[in-house]
């Protein structure tokens, strides 16, 4: 018999913390190895813990509710057998390359853990002098200590991971992920003032998405220049379209057709003609995507998520649909993957689904710009000079002025706004 | 080039100076006829004559005092100290007079007197014939120590240390009279007293030592190299004044360093030594500054098993090497 500790493994790159949602085991349970053990909510996404090895729940040391950071404790197993327990720790490492560093953890000691983050004088000045980015260096000294070696031979390869690289690379290549979680929370700081509780206040701890989304709302308004445009569109032929498939469409398909996806549709398209929206602010350059990864906001209780469709511009009005249809879906049933939420280069928001006539979205950093698509309405207008009833549907426009000025989004809106109008049963296929 | 042991290489060393300069002579216990406990001058008495290979009464004191005062006056003693252990008497000599003299007169006198005398342990000695002492006279301006590791050196430095103009103390390893063999010219030939002298190139770590730790570093060295780990050896040579300048590059080239002396630890050459790379080498060290060195007690004890204790060996600064390698 051998005790075993299971920590918090790293569950995405940039994850540093996650919160422990549901234990689904309880101290005494008989687990086998891969078994999930508890339920557990990063800034990114919700996840289950599989067991690193087969036995006994001993302890449960990191409660519900409770934040740790990766690579601490979460509970205690007795397994059979200590030899077997470090084989199986073993092969478990290499199978899941992302559990190895924890499987490391258990199998060094503890006292030689911490040399990895012992710099000596001679590694330090050469990190200083050349610009070397320590966490990113493996260490072959003892307990994972960087050696000064180990810096000199990165130095005369000339592959230097700078820390600066990691950033740019990070914004460059996905432009869409999270914000570093390391950069946000000191800027969320000063934001959170000291609120006294009285009684019968409910407090709420902040953690997980709702701590993300506090992190890159703030973000978003600090560093970016919001400014504003809204287009007003008459969708009649459209809703006249929609509601005469709807029925046939969703028997067919066994999905609805809603609204959103022309949206999506129309805004991809014109995205397309309009590039300049489709870019990101990265200090002193501009970088344009090539792809149109559009991000949806969707909703699940207290929490938001913005999973991604990619290459929008590529799919037709029922592959747009079919996706919105499939990532609500994992959303709701918390299925969400990382990858979902990746690479996202310009976001369209459904805020009509809660009866908003107008908003002011916060762009998506580090996007361009933020489109709403507000509820469709039906409105006494003026055409051909008589009144008529029509579906009218307000879309707002949010964009980073930095990048964007009113001239070119008004542009892009107009365009936006033709398209949709002329989205009818004449010349408009969902397939 | 003929091959000689360490003691050869001094009886030679003598030998030529003898016969280059007729103010050498030298001047010890069971020197002349005997041709010293040791054999160091073998043969020399014969050569010379009793004028030019003295035997003294067993008066240290009296054996450096007398080359004191004659190298004072214009001559080239060499005296010889049996064994280091019984320099003690000799050491108001020393460093009172021979030490202070240049300094003391305003130039007007020197004092080019050179003193050998056989040092270390690892030879069943006990006490009294196993003791390092050079750490006695390190922090006497005016001397210069010399502590040669082969017999290369030995010829070179102790010829040196013959026509140098100021008091040189020369120890010799006396486990490595016959340990240690090696090609010596035949030529007339000076090294520098004041430099060391880079023994092996390496990458991994650096060894700093001298006398017989040079011998066993080169030795743990090369079973290190198979395991992947190159080690960069200084011998000091000189370990009063030291080197400063290659103690620097040496410590510097590696950024790990191990000193190694059979001396007691505390307040032996490596003490200074280590204190010249940490006032000098702050941001290239990679590691702590490590010293292998004898325990600080009194002396080298005599049961074989505490000897051996108490020695350093090639397994000994192997596993620190290693040791210091891995951190």
């Amino acid at each position: 018999m051998a005790v075993e500790k299971i920590n918090m493994p790293q569950l995405g790159e940039s994850v540093t913390e996650g919160t422990i949602s549901t234990w689904l085991v309880k101290e005494g349970d008989q687990v086998n190895k891969y078994d999930p053990i508890a339920e557990v909510m990063t800034d990114k996404v919700n996840a289950e813990v599989p067991s690193s090895f087969t036995g006994v729940i001993k302890e449960i040391v990191a409660q519900e509710g409770e934040t740790i950071s990766v690579g601490e404790l979460m509970c205690y197993i007795e397994t059979e057998g200590a030899g077997e327990g470090e084989v199986d720790a073993e092969e478990k490492g290499k199978e899941e390359g992302s559990a190895e560093t924890k499987e490391d953890t258990k199998k060094e000691t503890s006292e030689d853990q911490p040399m990895k983050k012992r710099y000596s004088p001679a590694v330090l000045r050469l990190a200083q002098e050349h610009d070397i980015d320590l966490n990113q260096v493996e260490g072959t000294g003892r307990g994972g200590r960087i050696t000064r070696k180990d810096l000199e031979k990165i130095i005369e390869s000339g592959n230097i991971p700078k820390s600066g690289d990691a950033r740019a690379e990070k914004t460059a290549a996905h432009a869409q992920k999270q914000p570093e979680p390391q950069a946000a929370p000191e800027q969320a700081q000063p934001a959170a003032p000291q609120a006294p509780s009285y009684p019968g206040d409910v407090e709420i701890p902040v953690t997980g998405v709702r701590k993300a989304i506090a992190q890159n709302m703030v973000r978003s308004k600090q560093e970016i220049p919001h400014a504003w445009m809204m287009v007003e569109v008459d969708v009649t032929n459209l809703v006249e379209y929609r509601d005469s498939i709807k029925n046939e469409f969703k028997q067919k398909e066994g999905f609805s057709l809603t609204y959103f996806a022309f949206f999506v549709k129309a805004v991809a398209q014109a995205l397309k003609e309009y590039p300049q929206l489709n870019s990101t602010w990265a200090g002193d350059k501009i970088i344009q995507r090539k792809d149109i990864n559009l991000s949806i906001a969707v909703a699940k209780g207290e929490e938001l998520f913005v999973p991604v469709i990619k290459n929008a511009d590529e799919k037709s009005i029922k592959g747009i649909a079919k996706e919105i249809n499939e990532l609500a879906q994992k959303v709701r049933t918390g299925k969400l993957t990382q990858d979902d939420m990746q690479g996202g280069t310009f976001t369209v928001n459904n805020t009509g689904s809660f009866g908003s006539v107008q908003s002011m979205g916060v762009i998506n950093h580090p996007q361009a710009a933020i489109l709403q698509v507000e509820s469709i309405v039906k409105r006494p207008v003026i055409k051909d000079g008589m009144f008529a009833a029509r579906d009218m549907v307000n879309l707002c426009l949010s964009l980073d002025h930095r990048i964007l000025d009113g001239l070119i989004c008004g542009h892009f809106l107009a365009r936006v706004k033709e398209i949709l109008e002329n989205m009818s049963k004449e010349n408009t296929s969902v397939y | 080039m003929p091959v000689m042991s360490y003691i050869q290489a001094v009886t030679q060393a003598l030998r030529e100076e003898m016969k280059r300069d007729e103010k050498v002579f030298i001047l010890g216990e069971d020197v002349g006829k005997r041709g010293g406990v040791f054999r160091a001058t073998d043969g020399l008495y014969d050569e010379f004559g009793e004028d030019r290979v003295i035997d003294t009464p067993l008066a240290e004191s009296a054996i450096a005092g007398v080359g004191i005062g004659a190298a004072m006056y214009g001559m080239r003693p060499v005296a010889e100290i049996q064994f280091a252990d019984f320099i003690m008497p000799a050491v108001n000599q020393i460093i009172s007079e021979a030490a202070r003299i240049r300094y003391r007169s305003n130039n007007d006198w020197n004092c080019p007197i050179t003193i050998r005398a056989p040092y270390g342990g690892g030879v069943h000695g006990a006490l009294y014939h196993s003791q390092s002492v050079e750490a006695v006279f390190a922090n006497q301006p005016g001397l210069k120590i010399v502590m040669p590791s082969t017999p290369y050196d030995v010829k070179g430095l102790l010829k040196a240390a013959i026509r140098d103009e100021d008091p040189v103390l020369f120890f010799e390893h006396k486990r490595a009279y016959r340990l240690l063999k090696g090609e010596v010219p035949e030529d007339d030939y000076v090294l520098p007293i004041g430099k060391a002298d880079v023994k092996r190139e390496g990458s991994d770590i650096t060894v700093i030592t001298y006398g017989l730790g040079v011998h066993f570093a080169l030795q743990a060295a090369e079973k290190l190299e198979e395991e992947g780990i190159s080690a960069h050896i200084l011998d000091l040579r000189t370990v009063y004044p030291l080197d400063k300048e290659a103690i620097i590059e040496a410590a510097q080239k590696t950024g790990k360093v191990l000193l190694v002396t059979e001396d007691n630890k505390e307040g032996s050459i490596m003490s200074e030594v280590s204190a010249i790379i940490s006032e000098h080498c702050l941001f290239d060290l990679d590691a702590p500054i490590k010293r292998l060195a004898g325990p600080d007690v009194p002396a080298m004890p005599y049961a074989p098993t505490m000897e051996k204790y108490f020695m350093i060996n090639p397994e000994k600064v192997e596993k620190a090497m290693r040791d210091l390698a891995e951190f």
